[in-house]
């Protein structure tokens, strides 16, 4: 059976205003999400994470590759042609205020995607709202309120039943706890699980937060400055983290009693996130990079399977040079160094 | 003590209605700690860091006393106010480009800062902002210095505006969620400037936050706000061992999903934060919390004593009920 979702060496490029360079948000990556599974899509702001979710929504074009959806290639599908696919492929966004209509009330939001799909349920449409809505722990909402009217969780709660409305296959949720409060995210966090066990759907999950990808996702995938870095099954690359930029990622939040040790220390990476409008020569983590030599500063890494099955790892160094330092972190991470 | 706030109040009108957001908390804040002030959405933390700076909002009444090295800071002529706190406090905030003024370049608004407070004269000031952007790690410092803030990386501008905000070398340095916005590499970049910092020059911070992991690194005292309380206050190790509020044990729960079990349910707490004008009976929390009874939802849990900290709860969480959470 061929992967629900697969992206292949998909690329995007913006034209920049003003006749500047062209940038490349998105560098060829290939991904794909099978029937059932989590795949968590891991990066720092500007890495190309969004607009690959935007590329998997076909909101955007890619500038090339392939884009397949359960067996059929997609890339170039538009309007009309699309809508048997959307029925069958979701979104969730950051921030639910601003991706649901502040004029609409909750029962017009809830309605909406019935309407575009032409799906007409007649009487039984306003109990299948409120089953949608009570689905995701919402009971006895008023449906004459609007999104301002609601907190940033029962916003979220809201922006998830719709996007469960017409029975999605997979949902791609781009930093879906991100907007939240720490106790709200927990529930969240929850509710995509709960939503997971009962209806089997699949998710591409996408945030900056490496814990909550950690806790969700059955793969996932690091992306940097437009590319994967790393990729491999969740609780391998949680607990031995092979490319240096996972390595620091992850080397930021370990358990809290590790974060209260003080023998405990993080790796700092010098420098900012880079522009992807100014891609480095050879590794494009490099100039980051504790472990840069001359190969990683004038030849590109492929991502190249090591280790255990499934893994993937763009760096010349790895694992021979990373593994002791992954294999420390994902200990302090999960407590059982005690750090 | 550095810095008393007593009977500190908050409030705004609203539809002839008096709501108020911070309701008459009291807290010590003693020289040299790091004390964090942790809560979530309208829990009034950052009111409560705003009115030490005297940056409340113009509609905001506040009431109660300040005092900072013995001198009270409420009610006083403006003046004043702006002559102790543009030398004595500093503040940065979550996004530097709301405290950078975007025409105008990054060393003059750090040179203005001095100036402005008679501090040096121009000539001097401007050497003054070279060597801060420095301090706090910029490099080139005399090129970013003339640089407007739109030309600098967001990491750089959060840097410029810590520079700024200790360029009058203040002894008190609020920090309104100074991390929360950043992404994960640039937060540790942070987290280390501002350890390295508060060593170095002796400061005192004020730090407030709702990420308990910045709470576990920086920590040395532990202020816990909710529904504009205090639910919980004390040493930060006596808290991040035992946390006795129910409402601090969710919280730090939360922040372990490192520990939790892949695809596991989290200890979620129920509910959310309530807002200004919602507050409910009794305990505030009472309606999110797992160990509520009776007398929770009428009365109102006076704050206390308890083992080393100091909390407002009928039912704290009992001293050999749980695992510690951090060791000792």
């Amino acid at each position: 059976m061929p992967p629900l979702l697969e992206l292949d060496r998909v690329a995007k490029t913006f034209a920049q205003r003003r006749g500047g360079r062209a940038v490349q948000a998105v560098a060829g990556v290939s991904l794909s999400v099978d029937r059932g599974e989590t795949v968590g899509l891991v990066g720092e702001s500007g890495c190309g994470k969004s607009t690959l979710a935007r590329l998997a929504l076909k909101l955007v074009e890619p500038t090339a590759g392939r884009i397949v959806f359960d067996g059929t290639e997609i890339t170039h599908w538009t309007g009309r042609r699309m809508l048997p696919v959307r029925r069958r492929l979701q979104a969730v966004f950051q921030d639910p205020l601003a991706s649901l209509n502040p004029r609409m009330t909750v029962e017009e939001v809830m309605r909406e995607p019935f309407d575009t799909h032409g799906i007409q349920l007649g009487a039984r449409l306003a109990p299948r709202i409120r089953e949608l809505l009570s689905f995701v722990g919402l009971e006895n909402v008023d449906l004459r309120k609007l999104p301002p009217q609601f907190s940033g969780g029962q916003l979220q709660r809201i922006a998830i039943a719709r996007a469960l409305a017409l029975e999605p296959e997979i949902i791609v949720a781009d930093e879906p706890t991100s907007a939240l409060d720490p106790s709200i995210q927990a529930q969240i966090v929850n509710l995509l699980l709960f939503i997971q066990r009962r209806r089997g759907i699949s998710y591409l999950v996408i945030s900056h937060d490496l814990d909550v990808i950690g806790h969700v996702a059955d793969r996932i995938a690091v992306m940097y400055l437009g590319a994967i870095i790393e990729q491999g099954p969740a609780a391998e690359l949680m607990l031995r983290p092979l490319h240096p930029y996972t390595q620091a990622l992850l080397s930021a939040s370990p358990t809290l009693a590790a974060r209260r040790s003080r023998r405990w220390k993080r790796i700092v990476l010098p420098g900012d996130p880079p522009n992807p409008a100014d891609v480095p020569l050879g590794c494009r983590f490099h100039p980051r990079c504790r472990l840069a030599r001359d190969v990683c500063r004038t030849s590109e890494p492929p991502l190249r399977a090591v280790a255990e099955p499934g893994r993937l790892v763009a760096c010349h160094l790895a694992p021979e040079e990373t593994a002791v330092t992954g294999e420390e972190i994902g200990q302090a991470r999960k407590g059982l160094a005690a750090a | 003590m550095i810095l008393s706030v007593r009977d500190l109040a908050v409030s705004f009108r609203r539809d002839g209605q008096e709501l108020t957001a911070v309701d008459h908390i009291s807290f010590d804040v003693a020289e040299g700690e790091t004390f964090i002030i942790i809560g979530e959405s309208g829990s009034g933390k950052s009111l409560t860091g705003m009115s030490i700076a005297g940056l409340q909002p113009q509609a905001a009444s506040v009431s109660g006393s300040i005092t900072f090295k013995g001198r009270e800071l409420l009610n006083r002529p403006d003046a004043e106010l702006r002559r102790v706190r543009g030398r004595e406090v500093g503040l940065i905030y979550q996004d530097p480009l709301g405290s950078l003024n975007p025409v105008w370049p990054v060393g003059d608004q750090i040179a203005e800062a001095l100036t402005a407070h008679g501090l040096l004269g121009r000539a001097e000031a401007a050497r003054r902002a070279v060597e801060m952007l420095d301090r706090v790690h910029i490099p080139d410092p005399r090129r970013v210095a003339q640089a407007y803030p739109h030309e600098i990386s967001g990491g750089m501008r959060q840097r410029a505006m810590i520079a700024m905000a200790l360029a009058a070398s203040p002894s008190l340095l609020i920090a309104d969620e100074p991390t929360t916005a950043l992404d994960v590499t640039i937060k540790a970049q942070m987290l280390e400037l501002l350890s390295e910092l508060k060593r170095e020059l002796s400061l005192t911070v004020v730090l407030i936050t709702h990420d308990m992991g910045v709470v576990a690194e920086v920590a040395d005292r532990i202020l816990v706000m909710y529904a504009g309380r205090i639910a919980e206050i004390g040493d930060a190790d006596a808290i991040m061992q035992r946390p006795s509020h129910p409402y601090t044990a969710a919280l730090m729960a939360s922040a372990m999903i490192s520990e939790a079990r892949p695809k596991q349910d989290l200890d979620a707490i129920l509910g959310g934060a309530p807002g200004l004008g919602a507050f409910p009976s009794g305990c505030r929390f009472h309606p999110r919390c797992a160990r509520a009874r009776d007398d929770c939802s009428r009365v109102d849990p006076p704050r206390r004593p308890w083992g080393a900290v100091e909390l407002a709860c009928h039912h704290p969480v009992a001293a050999d009920a749980t695992h510690p959470l951090v060791e000792a």
